[in-house]
């Protein structure tokens, strides 16, 4: 048992390292490919760019709450004490890309729009969803009772889940000022190539930033487990 | 198998899941005017009273529909089924063009003229290089 944890600590430990140079690599890729190599758009000019930070920010964000939510049902159902510990390492990447999705599509709304902010059902479910983040953090700091705290912050997760499928489909199904996706699975994606080669890479570059956050956040869960001297989770 | 009390807090989950599902349905459809976030002209057309409040109108700008006079931009919004003649004074955002889409906030004075006190540019899904829309263009 000692010896499958210390391997678990070196493991996390070590890939931390990878994933940072990984992570500046890929940042620097996508950025060039981004700001210099990628070309305007025909309508909007220069100010498309935001786009190769705000559409990355906001599939993260939503992916991660998405993953935290299963998670989350496996620690209801299962008692699953480990799954746990990985939900809560990633509430916090999670949260700073929603935050991020929120500032950029502000500061693109601005000069393409002609408005910070508009009320319409993406932009709310959006803010929605950093608030469910807000509030899985905060439980974390008002709940001392460990057995009290897994089960609020997992049901904050499972009741925010809920939300996920709102944002996706909130341009589909209502009339709102932002504009429906444009990268589609079953459906013609609408961006060109050129655009959608940063996009891409800029998304690749913020799921490694996410990972290493998570690996730091996780590395520290795992030595306060450790530092209470407790053998098992 | 697992054991008894899993499958019961896998079916108290499932429940509560597809409870709180149904009842934000249920909100959101009865809500629904409320959650759109500007009304195109046929709904306009269709609207039993027109209100005094301010309300949001959105489409296309109609081909060749922008006049500039002095101080005030005329131009049609049309969804290709019904069109609002709206009148502006004010400046509009970059992105406002004829054949593109747009959100007006404002006061109906009748189901056919709209008095804007704010324009916003709703631009589309696509994404295109100046030399590819040229092109495009072209065909």
């Amino acid at each position: 048992m000692n010896f499958i944890k210390n391997y678990q600590f070196s493991l996390v430990r070590k890939s931390q390292k990878i994933v940072l140079y990984l992570f500046l690599i890929v940042l620097m890729l996508g950025l060039f490919e981004a700001l210099i190599l990628s070309p305007e758009d025909y309508l909007q000019g220069d100010s498309v760019r935001i786009m190769y930070v705000h559409v990355p920010s906001a599939w993260i964000s939503l992916g991660i709450f998405s993953l935290m939510a299963t998670l989350s049902i496996m620690v209801i159902i299962f008692k699953n004490k480990v799954f746990f510990l990985i939900a809560k390492s990633l509430a916090p990447s999670g949260f700073v890309f929603s935050l991020v999705a929120l500032v950029t599509g502000s500061i693109w709304g601005k000069p393409t729009w002609g408005t910070w902010w508009a009320w319409d059902a993406r932009i709310t479910s959006m803010l929605i969803l950093c608030i469910f983040y807000l509030m899985y953090l905060l439980a974390w700091r008002i709940f001392e009772n460990k057995d009290y705290v897994t089960k609020i912050t997992s049901f904050i997760a499972i009741l925010g889940f809920i939300n996920i499928p709102i944002i996706k489909f909130s341009v589909d199904w209502w009339s709102t000022l932002h504009q429906p996706s444009s990268v589609n699975i079953f459906s013609k994606t609408t961006i060109h190539t050129t655009m959608l080669i940063p996009l891409g890479i800029m998304t690749a570059a913020f799921a490694l930033f996410s990972l290493l956050i998570f690996l730091m956040k996780y590395n520290t869960e795992l030595i306060k487990i450790k530092n209470k001297g407790l053998d098992r989770l | 198998m697992y054991n008894k009390k899993v499958k019961l807090r896998a079916l108290f989950l499932f429940l509560s899941i597809a409870t709180l599902i149904l009842t934000i349905f249920l909100v959101l459809k009865a809500l629904e005017e409320n959650v759109v976030y500007f009304l195109s002209p046929t709904e306009i057309k269709n609207l039993n009273e027109t209100t005094t409040e301010k309300i949001r109108l959105g489409g296309m700008v109609k081909d060749q529909s922008i006049k500039i006079n002095s101080d005030k931009i005329n131009f049609i919004i049309t969804d290709f089924k019904n069109e609002i003649n709206v009148t502006y004074s004010g400046i509009v955002p970059n992105l406002f063009q004829e054949g593109k889409g747009v959100v007006a906030e404002g006061i109906l004075r009748d189901k056919n003229y709209f008095k804007a006190e704010k324009i916003l540019a709703k631009h589309d899904e696509n994404y295109i290089p100046p030399e590819v829309k040229a092109s495009l263009g072209e065909k």
